[in-house]
Formats: structure tokens, C-alpha cells, sequence
């Protein structure tokens, strides 16, 4: 179906190809419009994506030619850019090219002035120009910043003063060989001028001198070296002077090349040059018609000169012929010559003064001939040097007038710029002034708000800055406060420290002293009794003065201690066994029994009774425990297990002899008893009061 | 104590045996004197002696359970 609808366009194309494109395009579209009707969804999709392709095609060709389509185009549709820079290439700059041109047309500006406005001015017209050359954009003429300019400006500088200075070196150089040169040729001119003049001189002193031989001789000679030099110096003289030209020629050359740069600041340079080259010129033609002239008069002289040597020889030929044997020099001869010798040499002399004669009034009849032919011929040479003179004249008088009107020029064009820049200057003063009144008005307003935000900050510093020392202070009377009171808690903790070390250090000496006591107590031997405790009691006494209680319990000692000592309990034990005994023979003895009958009854029991050593005495004590053997033998366990004072209240128990007998070693056992009592009680306390007041470290 | 009650039955046995030896020597005397010497003297002696003694001993080892008494006489306060 597609192949039947493409055949029929195909057909609908061959027909229609004459017809008109859109014709063509619309009767094709219609065809395949009818196929893809018929044909379904693949024709209509192909149908759309053509259409698109070609709106997409159709802008990108017309953003091409039209750049405002295309920037409107890359505005409002969103990835059009990026399509349009892949189509056809960035968008292009305007500003690039025609700024290059303006340059390149700017950099050989027209006349002088190189300031900014000129710049810009030139470039109005010249941007105007290149706004018709560029393709169809029409962007304003941004005026370009101070920088470029200045550099420009600056690159343009460079490039003058590079060009002036390379023309000036070049005149410089030119000039300097030239002059050189000159100098040169005058100086060689001038020596030619001398050597001519010499050699006329000579040669007029060699004329008209009558000088005798040998001086003629030297003359001839001087004369012959003078013509040698003369030749040389005017050999020298025209070569100095082809140089001379050669180098005006050249430095001729060079100001006109320089001349063509057109270059403003190389004027005066060149204006110089020019002049030095017209005062070369002219002083080198001077000293050439000075040198002409004095060869003219040498030429005369020569001439002169050649006629007398003329008549000299033909003389000197009519003498030596006349008279061969003499020499040339006959002047010097006079006195060797013969009669005849000098009548022919006078004859001679007669013939040729009327030679002479006749040549003179010959000559004197040609006189006016001759003049007027020497006159002709003078006015002629004299034409001619009139004309050359008046030529080399004219030019030099043309020169100077060019180099006059050029000096004038360039006064006129410097007084010129001196008026331009005093206008600009007043223009530049006035616009200063109002700079000036503008910036007045801005600083007084920037100042006014400056001073206002200042004052503002001033304030916020001032109260900052109170907020703070308000805060220090308070900080610091904190600090202050805290440490006073710790100040004054450690003073606290060192009082108390102080008391309770004073504390201790009672309560060690109390114990010292209570040691001390004990120590005493121990000082009892088997046999005697301890050391007095007065002094270990008065010790205790003098150590706890400010305890009630270790003072009560340190005067609660008994006397008998104080006086004599304790015993110890090993002796109280030891004299127990020796008392237990006793006490065992005299248990049945009591107040009422107590006869020497009973006696002996006692002794038998006592005899006869084994109790048990010692006995462990019961916890509670019952009516048969008070049996005196009983009594005896707990007593005697007790002292064993060191009980004393159980043992002490056993015994206590005893009635009767039996007590009589051992109410000694009750008392002692008492007094001991009581005594350790105190003793331990006063160390406990000491102990208690030492453990109280010792810290724990 | 004990030795007081030791120091007790030295003296009573040094005064027991004083007394009976006087005694002795008394009864002794007088047996010899008196009573063409008879052995009664001297026993009786003897016996009088330790009597004595004894006597003394017992005394004095009962000394401390004797209770002294006193009659006093009627206050006028009653």
C-alpha cells in the first residue's frame, strides 16, 4: 500500500514538473495525505515527523541569515541555542571585527592630535563606514573603555616615538656624514684654494722676480713642487667634493624618505636637517666658486705664465741657436762670454726688441680687437657664471624660503595646539570646578551620614563597653565574694585543723602519759610491786587538764597505787597458790568455829579433800559453789585463764578464816584490779580521743 | 594475810612450847619442892602450860572474830 502511494507521488511529481513548487508540495501532500488516510497511523507519524523537520530546518536556515531571529529565537525557546550553536556556530560578536579595522585605520591618523576625542572622532565616521561593510548587523557603537584607549594611545606613542627616533637616528647619522663630508670637502677645497693660491703666487714671483740662478733654480723647484701639490689638492678637492655631494645626496634621500613617514614629531627633526643641508650646500658652493675663481685667476696666470715661458724658450732657442756653446742659464754667464757672444746677443736683443716693437704696436692696433674679443668672451663666462651663480642662488634662495615657510608652518601649527590645549585646559578647569562643587556637595552629605553612623556606633561601642565593665565588676566582686569565702573556710579548716591537731596533741599526750601508766604497771616484777604511779598519775593528770573525765578517773586511782605501786597479776597469781593453800587449811575456820580443835579439823580436811586444780567456774554461782575448795579451784582456773577479776570476786566469796587469810591478796588483787581498771579506762578514753581527733589520711 | 596467819602459829607454837616448858620446868620445881617428885607436878606443869598455850593460841587466832563490846550509857536525847 505505502509502495502503490509512493508510485502515485512519484507520478503526481513526474506530471506536475512544470508546475509551481507549492503545487507540486501540495498535490504530493495531498497524494500521500490520501495514502496515509487510507494507509493508517504509520503514514500520519511520518507525515508529522516530516512536517517538524521541516519547521525545525526552515528556522535554522532563517536564524542563519537573520541574527535577531536567532537571538529572539534562543530567548524563548529553550534548547534552541545549543541546537542553533551546533547548526550553524556561535553566535558572532559585532564588536570584534570592526574594532580591528578602526584600528588599522586609525593607526596612521590623518594629522596631529592624539588625544581621546580625536580617537573617538575618528572612529565615529570610520565605524559608520564599517557599520555598511558588516553583514546586516546593526549594533551601537559601544565606546570603548579607558584602559584600551590609554593603551592604544600608549601602543600609539611607542610606535611614533619608535619612528621618531629611528628618523632621527637616521638624520642623525646622515647628517653627521654629510657634515662630516663637508668639512671634508671644504677643508680640501680650501687647501686646493691655498695651493692654488700659492702656486699662482710662486709662479708670479718666478714671473716677475729678477733673482739670480740658483734662487730661479730653488724658484723653479718650489714652483714645480707647488704645481705637484696644487694638482694634488685639487685631485683631493674633487674627490672630497664627489663625496661631499654623495653624502648630501644621500642625507638628501633620507629627509625625503623621512618626509614620506609624515610623522609630526620628526618635523622639526627634519625641518633642522634640511636646514644644515641648505648651509652645507650652500657653504660647499661658495668655496667651489672660490676655488673656480682663484682657478680662473691661475688659469690667467698659467696662461701668462705659459706665454712667458713661451717667449723664454723661443729666447732661449734664438740665443742657444745664435750662440750653441752657451748654456741655458745665461744669465749667469756674463762674465764668461766672448765679444762676439755678446755682440750677437746683442744683435740679438736689438732684433728682438724690435720684434717686440712691432708685436707691441701690432698688439697695440689689434688692442681693441683683442679687448673686445676678451671682453666678449669674459661677458660670455661671465654670463655663464652669472647664470650658474644666479641658478645656484635662485635655488638657495628657494631653500630658504621653503625652509622659512616650513619653520613657519610648524610655528604656526605649535601655536595652534597651544590655543587647542588652552581651551581644553579652560575646558578641563570647568569641568573640574563643577567635579569639584559636585564633590563638595557628596563629601558634605557622605560626611553628614558618616558622622551619623559613627555617632550610632560610638554610642553602641560606649554602652558595649559599659555593658562590659559592668560585667567585669560584677564578675570580679563574684569572684571577689568567692574568694573571700574561701578564704575565709580555709582559715576555718585551718582553725579547726589547728584545734583539732591540738586535739590530737593532747589526746597523743594523754595517751604517751597513759602509756606511760601502763608502762609503770608492767614495771611490776615478780616479787615487788610496780613503780609508784604518782608520777605517771600526775602525768595523766597534767595531760588532760581540760577533760572532767580523764581527770575523775586520773584522781580515781587509788592511793596505795599512787604510793607504792601494783602488783602484777603473775605475782598475785604465784602468792594465790601459796594463800590457796592456807586458805584450803583454815576453810572450816569462820567466826563461830574458830577454835585450835577446828583448826586441826581444817588441817585433816584440807589433808584429805582432793579437789580438782582448777575448775572452770560455772556462769551463774550456786549455794554448793560457795564450798571453799570449790571457790578455790575456780578462783585458780580463772588466774589461769588470766581472769583476775573473776578470780578476785571468787575468792571474794570466801568466808570466814579463809577469808581473813586471803584478804591481803584480795586487797592487792583490789588495788590491782582497780588500777588496771582506771588505767585501761583512761587508755580507752585516750584512744577513743586519739582515734577521734586522728584523721584519716 | 597468810603471813600474819604463818607469823600467828610461829607464836603460838614459840608461846605454846615456852609456856609448856615452863610449865615443865615449873611442874618440875615443885615436883622436886614440893611434892617429893611426883610426876603429877610436872605434867600438871605441862598440862598447864599447853593449856595455856593453847589457849593463847586459840585466843589469838581468834582474836579478829572477838567482838569488843561496850555498855553506853543512855543519852538524855532518848
Amino acid at each position: 500500500m505505502l509502495r502503490v502511494c509512493l508510485r502515485g507521488v512519484k507520478a503526481t511529481a513526474r506530471v506536475g514538473l512544470c508546475s509551481t513548487v507549492s503545487c507540486h508540495v501540495g498535490v504530493s501532500l495531498l497524494s500521500s495525505v490520501t495514502c496515509s488516510l487510507a494507509q493508517g497511523a504509520a503514514e500520519m507519524v511520518v507525515a508529522g515527523l516530516l512536517t517538524v523537520s521541516g519547521g525545525v530546518g526552515g528556522t535554522i536556515l532563517y536564524a542563519k541569515w537573520d541574527h535577531k531571529f536567532r537571538a529572539a529565537v534562543e530567548k524563548n525557546v529553550p534548547y534552541s541555542e545549543w541546537l542553533l550553536g551546533l547548526a550553524l556556530g556561535p553566535a558572532p560578536q559585532d564588536t570584534g571585527l570592526p574594532i580591528k579595522k578602526r584600528v588599522s585605520v586609525c593607526l596612521y591618523p590623518p594629522e596631529d592630535c592624539k588625544e581621546c576625542n580625536d580617537h573617538t572622532v575618528a572612529m565615529e565616521p570610520t565605524a559608520v563606514l564599517q557599520k555598511t561593510d558588516s553583514a546586516g548587523t546593526a549594533e551601537p557603537l559601544t565606546e570603548r573603555p579607558v584602559e584600551e584607549v590609554a593603551a592604544r594611545l600608549a601602543q600609539q606613542d611607542q610606535e611614533e616615538n619608535n619612528v621618531v627616533a629611528s628618523v632621527s637616528a637616521s638624520l642623525e647619522d646622515s647628517l653627521a656624514s654629510s657634515a662630516q663630508a663637508t668639512l671634508q670637502a671644504i677643508g680640501a677645497q680650501e687647501a686646493a684654494l691655498q695651493a692654488i693660491g700659492q702656486h699662482t703666487h710662486k709662479l708670479k714671483e718666478a714671473m716677475e722676480a729678477e733673482a739670480p740662478s740658483e734662487e730661479k733654480s730653488t724658484q723653479w723647484k718650489d714652483l714645480e713642487t707647488a704645481l705637484a701639490d696644487r694638482t694634488t689638492s685639487m685631485n683631493v678637492a674633487k674627490t672630497a667634493l664627489l663625496k661631499a655631494n654623495e653624502a648630501l645626496d644621500s642625507l638628501k634621500s633620507v629627509i625625503d624618505k623621512s618626509k614620506g613617514l609624515k610623522v609630526a614629531a620628526a618635523r622639526p627633526l627634519i625641518l633642522a636637517a634640511e636646514e644644515n643641508l641648505h648651509k652645507m650646500v650652500v657653504d660647499l658652493d661658495k668655496v667651489v666658486s672660490k676655488v673656480q675663481s682663484a682657478e680662473s685667476e691661475a688659469k690667467i696666470v698659467a696662461q701668462y705664465s705659459e706665454l712667458v715661458n713661451e717667449a723664454k724658450q723661443q729666447f732661449h732657442r734664438e740665443v742657444s741657436s745664435l750662440t750653441p756653446e752657451i748654456q741655458a742659464n745665461w744669465k749667469g754667464l756674463t762674465g764668461k762670454l766672448s765679444t762676439d757672444d755678446l755682440n750677437a746677443l746683442i744683435a740679438h736683443a736689438h732684433r728682438r726688441i724690435d720684434k717686440l716693437n712691432r708685436e707691441l704696436a701690432e698688439q697695440r692696433v689689434r688692442e681693441q680687437i683683442h679687448i673686445d674679443a676678451a671682453l666678449e668672451q669674459q661677458k660670455l663666462e661671465d654670463q655663464k657664471a652669472l647664470e650658474k651663480a644666479v641658478g645656484t642662488a635662485l635655488q638657495h634662495v628657494k631653500e630658504e624660503a621653503r625652509l622659512e615657510q616650513e619653520k613657519k608652518l610648524a610655528e604656526l601649527r605649535e601655536v595652534i595646539e597651544a590655543e587647542m590645549r588652552t581651551q581644553l585646559r579652560r575646558q578641563a578647569a570647568a569641568h573640574t570646578d563643577h567635579v569639584r562643587d559636585v564633590l563638595k556637595v557628596q563629601e558634605q552629605e557622605l560626611k553628614a551620614e558618616a558622622e551619623q553612623v559613627l555617632s550610632s556606633k560610638m554610642l553602641e561601642q560606649e554602652t558595649r563597653y559599659r555593658q562590659l565593665t559592668q560585667e567585669q565588676l560584677d564578675n570580679f566582686t563574684l569572684d571577689m565574694n568567692a574568694a573571700y569565702a574561701r578564704l575565709k573556710g580555709v582559715e576555718e579548716a585551718i582553725d579547726s585543723h589547728v584545734e583539732a591537731e591540738e586535739e590530737a596533741r593532747k589526746a597523743h599526750q594523754l595517751w604517751l602519759s597513759v602509756e606511760a601508766l601502763n608502762y609503770t604497771l608492767k614495771t611490776a616484777s615478780a616479787e615487788s610491786p610496780s613503780m609508784p604511779l604518782e608520777d605517771a598519775a600526775e602525768a595523766v593528770r597534767a595531760s588532760c587538764v581540760d577533760s572532767d573525765f580523764a581527770l575523775a578517773l586520773a584522781s580515781a586511782l587509788p592511793e596505795k597505787s599512787l604510793k607504792r605501786g601494783v602488783y602484777s597479776e603473775a605475782s598475785l597469781r604465784a602468792r594465790f597458790y601459796s594463800m590457796r593453800s592456807l586458805a584450803r587449811r583454815v576453810a572450816l575456820i569462820d567466826e563461830s568455829h574458830n577454835t585450835l580443835y577446828q583448826y586441826f579439823l581444817s588441817y585433816i580436811q584440807a589433808a584429805l579433800l582432793f579437789e580438782s586444780q582448777q575448775e572452770a567456774p560455772p556462769t551463774q554461782l550456786h549455794s554448793e559453789d560457795l564450798d571453799a575448795f570449790k571457790l578455790l579451784s575456780y578462783a585458780s582456773y580463772c588466774l589461769e585463764h588470766g581472769d583476775l577479776e573473776l578470780a578476785a570476786k571468787l575468792v571474794n566469796q570466801l568466808r570466814g578464816e579463809a577469808r581473813r587469810v586471803v584478804e591481803d591478796w584480795l586487797t592487792e588483787a583490789r588495788l590491782t584490779l582497780e588500777t588496771r581498771q582506771v588505767a585501761s579506762l583512761l587508755s580507752a578514753y585516750a584512744n577513743a580521743v586519739g582515734l577521734g581527733t586522728t584523721q584519716a589520711p | 594475810m597468810a603471813a600474819e596467819h604463818g607469823r600467828k602459829w610461829d607464836r603460838c607454837l614459840a608461846d605454846t612450847a615456852v609456856k609448856t616448858v615452863t610449865g615443865i620446868s615449873v611442874g618440875i620445881v615443885f615436883s622436886v619442892l614440893f611434892f617429893k617428885r611426883r610426876t603429877w607436878p610436872v605434867s600438871f606443869g605441862s598440862g598447864l602450860g599447853l593449856g595455856m598455850g593453847y589457849s593463847n593460841c586459840q585466843h589469838d587466832f581468834r582474836s579478829p572474830y572477838l567482838i569488843h563490846g561496850r555498855v553506853v550509857k543512855e543519852q538524855s536525847s532518848r
